[in-house]
Order: C-alpha cells, then sequence, then structure tokens
C-alpha cells in the first residue's frame, strides 16, 4: 500500500468519524448536559440530511417538490433550520414526558421519519433515494483526495465551532440550569427554574447540530435513501458519547472517533477471523462487539474516557487556593 | 405584625383520600411557627400546596397580601416563598458552590444569547453571586466543603445545603420540612441556632419537625395538625397541656 493510499483512506476515515463525533456533540448537549433521553437521534440526522439534499440536489424527473440545485452552504442552513423546527415541534409536544415516556416518543418519532422518507415518494423518492447530490470543491482539483482533504476542513471547522459555542454555553449560568435539570429536575423546579423552557432550548440546540451532521452527511456521500437512517445508528451514538465521556465535549468528540474506529477496524478483524459459512453472520458480531465495548465501559469506567469536569461553571471558585484546584479531565 | 401566610380552607383529595381537610390558619411575619403532628396528618401535603408543588381541590392560600393559590412552585419561589425538601435534593453531581449559584432567579446568563451578546455583565453578575454563595458557606460552615460535589456530602451537611440553597434566594418565608431528622445532635445544635439567627435578620419560617425538644425552643405559635385537619394552634405549654394533642400523638390516653 502506497502513502497515498493510505492518506486518502485516513482521510475518508476522519471525514465519517467527524459526522459522527458532530452528532454526539449535539445528543451530549441533550443527554449529557439536560438528561435528555432522546432516542430519536437518527430522525434529525434524516431530516439535515433529506433537507440539503432537497435544497442542493437537481431536479429529478419523478418528484414534485425539491431539486433546487442551490449552493451547498445554503443547504446546510437549511438542514439547521428544519432540524431545529421539527426539534421545536416534537419536544413541544413530548419534552413534558419524563425518562422512558420521552424515549419511547422520540423512538416513535425517528421511526415514522423513516417510513416519511420511504414513502413520501414524490420528494424522497421512496426506496430509490436522492442521487447525484452536489459536493463543495468537487471538480476543484483532479483529485479526489484533495476534495475529500477539503470538505475533511469543512467538517472540522463545523465540530469546532459547535465544540466552542457549547463548551461557552455551558460553562454559563444557563449551562447550570441545564444540569441542574439533569441532577433533579424537581429541586430544579422548586428553585424557580422553567424546566420545560430549558429542556426545549437543549433539545432544539442539540437536533439542530445533528441536523447539520445529516446534511454533511449528505452533500458528502452524494446519495441518500432510507436504508442510511436506521435506528441502529442512534444507538451507535449513544455509545459514542458514553464511552468518550458523557457531560464532556471533548468526549463526545472523542467517542465518535474512538467507536467509529473499532466499528469500521472491527469490520476487517472479524471477516477474517470467522470461519467461511459465517461470514454472513459478521455485520451481527459488530453489533455484539459494540455492546461488549457498552457493557465494558459501563462496568469500569462509567463516567467515560474523558469525565465531566468536576467544576463546570466558570466562575464557581471559592478563590484564595482554599483547596488545591480540581483535576480537570 | 402583619400576618405574611394566610390559609383558607384548604382542602386536597387524593382520589377518595382526603389528605388536607379544610384548613384555616395564618403565619404572623417575623416567626418560627411549628407544624406538628403524627405521620399523616396532612404536614407535608400543606406544604406542597403552600409552595405550588400541586394546586388544592379548595380553598385559598394568600403570601405577603397576594393570592397565590393556583401559582406552580417556581412561581411562589419567585415571590421569596421557598421550600425545602424533607429528603434532601441536592444536585449531586455539581459542587456545593455551583448548587448555591443555581439558585438566583433571573440571572442574566440563564438566558443563553446573554452569554453572547452580553458577556461582561453576566461574568460580574456571576462574581457577585459567588461572593454571595461564599458568604452563605460561610455562615453554614460548609465553605471548606465549596468544591466539593454535593453527592459527596453526609445528611446533616445536605440539610446545611437545602437552607442554604434557600437563602441564596434573599426568601420573605422559608417552608423547612424535618430539618432535624436523622441529623446528630451536634449538628443540630448548629442548625437551630442558624435557623434562629435568620430569624433574627427578618425572615419568617414555618417548620415541620418531629423532634419535639426542637420545636418547643423554637417554635412559637405552634400549629398541630391531625387527620387532615388543624387540631390546635397555641404556644408550646399550651400545646403541650392539650388533652387532645396527646390524644392524637398517641392515640386513645384518657385525658
Amino acid at each position: 500500500m502506497d502513502f497515498l493510499s493510505v492518506l486518502s483512506f485516513a482521510v475518508f476515515f476522519l471525514i465519517f468519524a467527524s459526522f459522527f463525533s458532530l452528532t454526539s456533540l449535539g445528543l451530549n448537549m441533550q443527554w449529557g448536559f439536560t438528561g435528555l433521553f432522546n432516542v430519536g437521534v437518527v430522525g434529525f440526522y434524516a431530516i439535515g440530511a433529506y433537507t440539503s439534499a432537497i435544497v442542493t440536489g437537481p431536479a429529478y424527473p419523478d418528484t414534485l417538490f425539491g431539486g433546487f440545485g442551490l449552493p451547498v452552504p445554503l443547504g446546510y442552513l437549511a438542514a439547521i433550520l428544519t432540524s431545529a423546527l421539527a426539534a421545536f415541534v416534537v419536544g413541544f409536544v413530548t419534552l413534558r414526558l419524563r425518562e422512558d415516556y420521552l424515549a419511547i416518543s422520540t423512538f416513535g418519532i425517528a421511526v415514522t421519519i423513516q417510513l416519511l422518507a420511504l414513502n413520501l415518494q414524490s420528494v424522497t423518492r421512496g426506496p430509490n433515494g436522492l442521487y447525484s447530490l452536489p459536493k463543495p470543491f468537487s471538480g476543484l482539483s483532479a483529485s479526489n483526495l484533495v476534495d475529500n482533504l477539503l470538505y475533511l476542513l469543512i467538517c472540522l471547522a463545523c465540530i469546532g465551532a459547535v465544540y466552542w459555542a457549547f463548551e461557552r454555553m455551558v460553562r454559563s449560568p444557563w449551562g447550570r440550569v441545564l444540569r441542574a435539570i439533569r441532577e433533579d429536575e424537581t429541586a430544579a423546579a422548586a428553585l424557580g427554574k422553567n424546566v420545560f423552557a430549558y429542556r426545549l432550548q437543549a433539545f432544539v440546540l442539540g437536533c439542530a447540530v445533528m441536523g447539520l451532521a445529516g446534511a454533511l452527511y449528505a452533500n458528502f456521500i452524494g446519495y441518500i435513501s432510507p436504508q442510511d437512517f436506521v435506528p441502529i445508528f442512534t444507538f451507535q451514538v449513544y455509545v459514542m458519547l458514553i464511552v468518550g465521556g458523557s457531560g464532556n465535549n471533548r468526549g463526545a468528540i472523542l467517542g465518535g472517533l474512538v467507536v467509529w474506529a473499532l466499528w469500521s477496524g472491527s469490520g476487517g478483524l472479524i471477516a477474517a477471523v470467522l470461519p467461511p459459512d459465517l461470514q454472513t453472520q459478521a455485520a451481527a458480531v459488530r453489533i455484539v462487539l459494540i455492546g461488549l465495548i457498552l457493557v465494558l465501559m459501563l462496568l469500569y469506567r462509567p463516567a467515560g474516557i474523558l469525565r465531566e469536569r468536576h467544576i463546570v461553571s466558570h466562575e464557581a471558585r471559592m478563590g484564595d487556593g482554599a483547596r488545591p484546584p480540581a483535576a480537570d479531565a | 405584625m402583619g400576618t405574611i401566610l394566610k390559609v383558607v380552607d384548604l382542602t386536597k383529595d387524593f382520589g377518595g383520600l382526603r389528605a388536607v381537610d379544610e384548613v384555616c390558619f395564618e403565619v404572623a411575619a417575623g416567626t418560627i411557627t411549628g407544624l406538628i403532628g403524627p405521620n399523616g396528618a396532612g404536614k407535608t401535603t400543606t406544604f406542597n400546596l403552600l409552595a405550588g408543588t400541586f394546586p388544592p381541590t379548595a380553598g385559598r392560600i394568600a403570601f405577603d397580601g397576594q393570592d397565590i393559590t393556583d401559582l406552580a412552585d417556581f412561581e411562589t419561589f419567585r415571590r421569596g416563598l421557598v421550600r425545602t425538601f424533607q429528603i434532601p435534593r441536592p444536585f449531586s453531581g455539581m459542587t456545593v458552590l455551583e448548587n448555591l449559584m443555581t439558585v438566583p432567579q433571573d440571572q442574566l446568563g440563564e438566558r443563553f444569547w446573554n452569554n453572547w451578546v452580553r458577556g461582561g455583565a453576566v461574568r460580574a453578575q456571576e462574581r457577585r453571586l459567588r461572593e454571595q454563595a461564599i458568604d452563605i458557606l460561610e455562615f453554614l460552615g460548609l465553605d471548606h466543603l465549596g468544591e466539593a460535589p454535593a453527592g459527596d456530602l453526609s445528611g446533616g451537611q445536605l440539610k446545611l445545603l437545602e437552607l442554604g440553597r434557600a437563602l441564596m434566594a434573599d426568601p420573605k418565608m422559608i417552608l423547612l420540612d424535618e430539618p432535624g431528622a436523622g441529623i446528630n445532635p451536634t449538628l443540630l445544635g448548629e442548625i437551630v441556632e442558624r435557623i434562629a439567627a435568620l430569624n433574627r435578620r427578618g425572615i419568617t419560617f414555618l417548620i415541620i419537625e418531629h423532634n419535639m425538644d426542637l420545636v418547643m425552643t423554637l417554635c412559637d405559635p405552634i400549629l398541630v395538625m391531625a387527620d387532615g385537619g388543624l387540631l390546635m394552634e397555641g404556644t408550646a405549654d399550651q400545646v403541650q397541656q392539650d388533652p387532645t394533642v396527646l390524644d392524637a400523638f398517641l392515640g386513645g390516653v384518657p385525658a
């Protein structure tokens, strides 16, 4: 294998990892900081992907709506807005529910979104999917590697911007209320916090980031169909967040990278190890492997690779060296 | 002294069970009023009704001259009526200092956009809140634990943390639900002192408590509830000598 093919594989791998890292960041705002058990992650990712596909994609002969062929950045922006809007509507009706009820209803919503993609043929072309989606910078150079490197930069810029913004917000008084709600919703309400309003804000922000990740995916891969948005995606992202460190934005990004590496690396490994007559089960073995990682992580390092900071709020130090500064993860 | 809390015909039904039955009482501003009664008398339910945790079936509640019957818990809190819980409810994963700094209402930085457009003002307010919180922690003797996770505190320290969170709200009146339950005598003495000191600063208290020593030394007047109704109201001596009170607590002792 020559250097260039290793490099192009690495770039391709990192681009995919960044879709997961970004989604995991979005989920961290909801689950990691606010304790919202959103089991419909893939639904909002799909909304972002389809929105950008409709806004930026070419006109297809068999659709009634879409094919606007607008510049890709507008597709990303539209994806953020529609997934945020969808989250607002969904959140408004479900966020008064607690834990398991919220989980069940968001799961149902993700399945509904996938079924819509499958059946709303005049917009999504159903199982045939939307194809020939434009990729920014493609055709700028003759080399596919350069295209991908530039796309990786876009992805990293998105992750960097979201990380920076989320860090600043969770360390503010606003973020402190989110964490109070996560720790004890009833006590937070008794202290005068409008719990529902905060839950809705965290939910919408997180889903908007998931939508952006979906749009990045759609315009990179160039083709999306309902099979891309199956429920297992949500659970992969949860594993990433828990392994990386729920409640830590760096952990969320790292978890996306680590678990995606294990996931994509295990494919070849499993294929090499399994006897020929079991090869068809390789995909299932992968899922078992991810489950095993999750269980081991929860048993031996439940806070994740990077645990939540001891003190999150910017100004919450006793000062005067009364205590040694707490170790920040 | 004026009346700060006025309760008229307060009633709460849970299905077929009448937990609170047409209770009427008034709490004078500046007092430490006790609320005692056997288990199941409806004391905590009364607290929940006053604080707006759930609405009453019937009756009215007025606080500081305004009707608060239909207000939710976060709204009564805004008016200066603050409650603590029988079983402390700390934000375990947050530090003691963060627990206190979470409390004040309408912090600039609680609206997330202010953190972008008015960052300087948010930070200045944060520093003021930190000073206020550290003062309260010093008053409660918890300052050495300021950066400890609240989940690491002992039962008694959690009671103090609850009191500290209530104080961060600059309350007019605090509803304390069993501040003495499960506390060792030394720490209990400290809690009693702190309550008395806060009362001297003008905060009115309504206290549910089973520890009769605490009630008799600290509280005046004392309200007695039994079976959802208000049995009597009086000073410590009057309550102790009242045969119906003995009857309610001990059950059928001939007077």
